[in-house]
């Protein structure tokens, strides 16, 4: 339906010629440490990461918690820069871009804030439209119809009118979703998208990210830490453990069983599925027997 | 989506000012001595027409010396009073920020006395003195309502209300140590008070003061909503989160020190009235800050005129009447946010 006149319309038409596919974002030894003082030792280090994501490119961070998958993601997005080694988008260094600039070319759905008043799920993808002049008074009318088509692009026209507290966790999502979209960026970031939604949820958001990744030559790139999901809708993973980046690949290359045992700590088989990428089963402790 | 446009900005402010003019007519009739409505106009068509030799004694002592400059302050502190309300809101992210809860307003009138105390020959530093004790409060509030680098809520409201009595009784010590005739009551600095006739030069600097300092905080209206969804998000959507919340810091600071250096510290407008407008307008700031200032100016206006003819002829200071209906507001946003 409403999927044709998507907000992502307007981008060249994918697809034409088979080049090499065009790096979007590349992480070259980028490394970060956290610490309390400036002198004191730092509390979190996340070694020198590498990899590379094309446009069209589904990416999953992976790991348990404290990896130092959000790290990374910040990097990503520019809100930190790198201790050394660099962090680009088109060859600019993310940290670097100017902040409007930025916001016009990546766009983060982090987790949720609570909302100081209420607000309208229309008005609230709206505000993707700051980075692109909204901010001098008053939106245009071509504001207005690319929040539309973002609403669209998810399957939320029908909340538009909804306060943002009212609806579910589920349609929130999407709407958040729709606003990084209304941004109309180049680079999708995503830090745990799936955290609190149930399984339905969870399968519909990412198939729409897969989507928008193949049709709409997005770069997506996703923090999860849940194994089963990312090796079922990510191209590359990358594994963290310990702020260590231990594997970076396609899920086949990535998901082997002592390699997964020791990072999550819990004893699992790996299984080819019918599609070629690997399956996950997670054996209870007690099987340890 | 309702689209903000100015022409909708423009209709609710021409609304508002209409509601302002009606309320400014009440208060220059009601008083000690009552005038007719007709009188009034009568009286007032001769004055703005040029006539104004046939303006009775009366009226001249009563409405042009003592009534109109009275109300005129009235408007310029309840804007100026709810605008940096509406202001603390965005910055603290907090719905109970207001400049009298959070301590600031008594900052301000420390900042005031001790300016006057020491340079009672200079009655325009009052007005800066004001600002910087507004500012070292809020500066205080912010730091103390911290837990672990996060602003918490219950946290920075308790900060606030213990930093506004603390300060309240230094104001007392001050007071009573060093009462001088060039200070006025404690009633008028704790309370807040409309009934001191001003120079006409510091009216002025009060004036042009607000629409510089309220003009600023219009200037981030939209960053400002970015904002309100979230601090992280914001800098994601291209807003310089720094720059704006420096804006709306010495802004606001700026509006509650030139309120409280002539008005002393009278409450909860700033709370009072942009949650009435949000109520009536939404919460988008390029419209909740005009709608803000023409609000605030018309509660203090009517809440003065009260304050003055409830009790004829004593008056009651105007801050009791705010406070008297602003508390209750307080608890019921407190308690619905708790719910």
């Amino acid at each position: 339906m409403s999927e044709t006149q998507s907000v992502t319309q307007a981008r060249p038409a994918s697809g034409a010629t088979q080049e090499t596919p065009h790096v979007r974002i590349n992480v070259e030894q980028a490394s970060y440490a956290y610490s309390a003082r400036k002198q004191a030792a730092p509390l979190f280090t996340l070694e020198a990461t590498t990899f590379q994501a094309c446009e069209r490119e589904f990416v999953a961070i992976l790991g348990p918690n404290a990896s130092g998958k959000s790290t990374l993601l910040r990097m990503i997005a520019g809100s930190i820069a790198p201790l050394s080694g660099r962090v680009e988008l088109d060859g600019f260094k993310t940290s670097q871009l100017e902040a409007r600039t930025r916001a016009q070319r990546i766009a983060l759905v982090q987790q949720e804030s609570p909302l100081v008043f209420p607000i309208r799920a229309g008005d609230y993808v709206l505000q993707g439209r700051h980075p692109h002049g909204r901010s001098l008074w008053f939106e245009r009318d071509e504001d207005f119809s690319i929040a539309e088509g973002a609403l669209a692009q998810v399957g939320a026209e029908h909340l538009r009118d909804r306060w943002m507290h009212e609806i579910s966790g589920g349609e929130k999502q999407r709407v958040v979703l729709a606003r990084a979209l209304a941004q109309q960026p180049l680079v999708l970031l995503l830090d745990e998208p799936t955290l609190h939604l149930d399984i339905g949820a969870q399968v519909e958001l990412l198939c729409r990210l897969r989507r928008l990744a193949d049709e709409h030559r997005y770069t997506v790139i996703e923090v999860t830490h849940d194994l089963g999901l990312a090796a079922e809708f990510a191209d590359q993973i990358v594994l963290l453990h310990r702020g260590k980046c231990l594997r970076v690949g396609p899920p086949a290359a990535v998901y082997q069983r002592e390699l997964l045992e020791q990072v999550f700590e819990v004893p699992l088989e790996i299984a080819a599925g019918p599609t070629g990428r690997p399956r996950v089963i997670v054996r209870g402790r007690r099987e340890e027997n | 989506m309702k689209a903000m446009t100015l022409r909708r900005v423009l209709w609710t402010c021409a609304l508002l000012t209409a509601v302002l003019l009606g309320v400014v007519l009440l208060a220059l009739r009601l008083g000690a001595v009552p005038f007719s409505l007709g009188d009034l106009g009568q009286n007032l068509w001769w004055l703005v027409s040029g006539h104004s030799e046939k303006v009775s004694t009366d009226f001249r002592l009563i409405m042009v010396d003592i009534r109109l400059p009275r109300i005129l302050l009235g408007i310029v502190v309840g804007a100026a009073l709810s605008v940096a309300g509406a202001g603390f809101q965005a910055l603290l992210r907090n719905p109970l920020a207001d400049p009298y809860v959070l301590g600031v307003s008594s900052g301000a009138a420390l900042g005031a006395i001790l300016a006057l105390l020491i340079l009672p020959a200079l009655p325009l530093m009052t007005p800066v003195a004001a600002f910087l004790g507004a500012a070292a409060t809020i500066t205080g509030v912010y730091f103390l309502g911290r837990r672990q680098g996060q602003l918490d809520s219950g946290t920075l409201l308790l900060a606030g209300i213990v930093s506004a009595s603390f300060l309240s009784a230094m104001i007392m010590f001050l007071m009573t140590t060093l009462a001088s005739r060039d200070l006025r009551g404690i009633a008028f600095w704790l309370m807040g008070d409309l009934s001191t006739s001003l120079p006409r030069g510091l009216l002025w600097i009060l004036i042009v003061g607000f629409f510089v300092a309220a003009g600023a905080i219009l200037t981030t209206a939209s960053d400002l909503n970015v904002l309100l969804a979230g601090e992280r998000e914001a800098m994601h959507l291209g807003v310089d989160v720094t720059r704006v919340k420096l804006v709306v810091y010495v802004s606001a600071s700026v509006l509650t020190g030139l309120a409280v250096s002539v008005s002393g510290a009278i409450g909860y407008v700033g709370l009072l009235v942009p949650h009435v407008m949000r109520m009536l307008f939404g919460s988008d700031y390029r419209l909740l800050i005009p709608a803000s200032a023409l609000g605030g100016a018309i509660a203090i206006v009517l809440a003065d005129t009260l304050a003055r003819t409830v009790v004829a002829p004593t008056e009651l200071p105007v801050g009791a009447m705010t406070a008297i209906a602003g508390a209750p507001v307080f608890i019921y946003l407190l308690r619905r946010r708790l719910a």
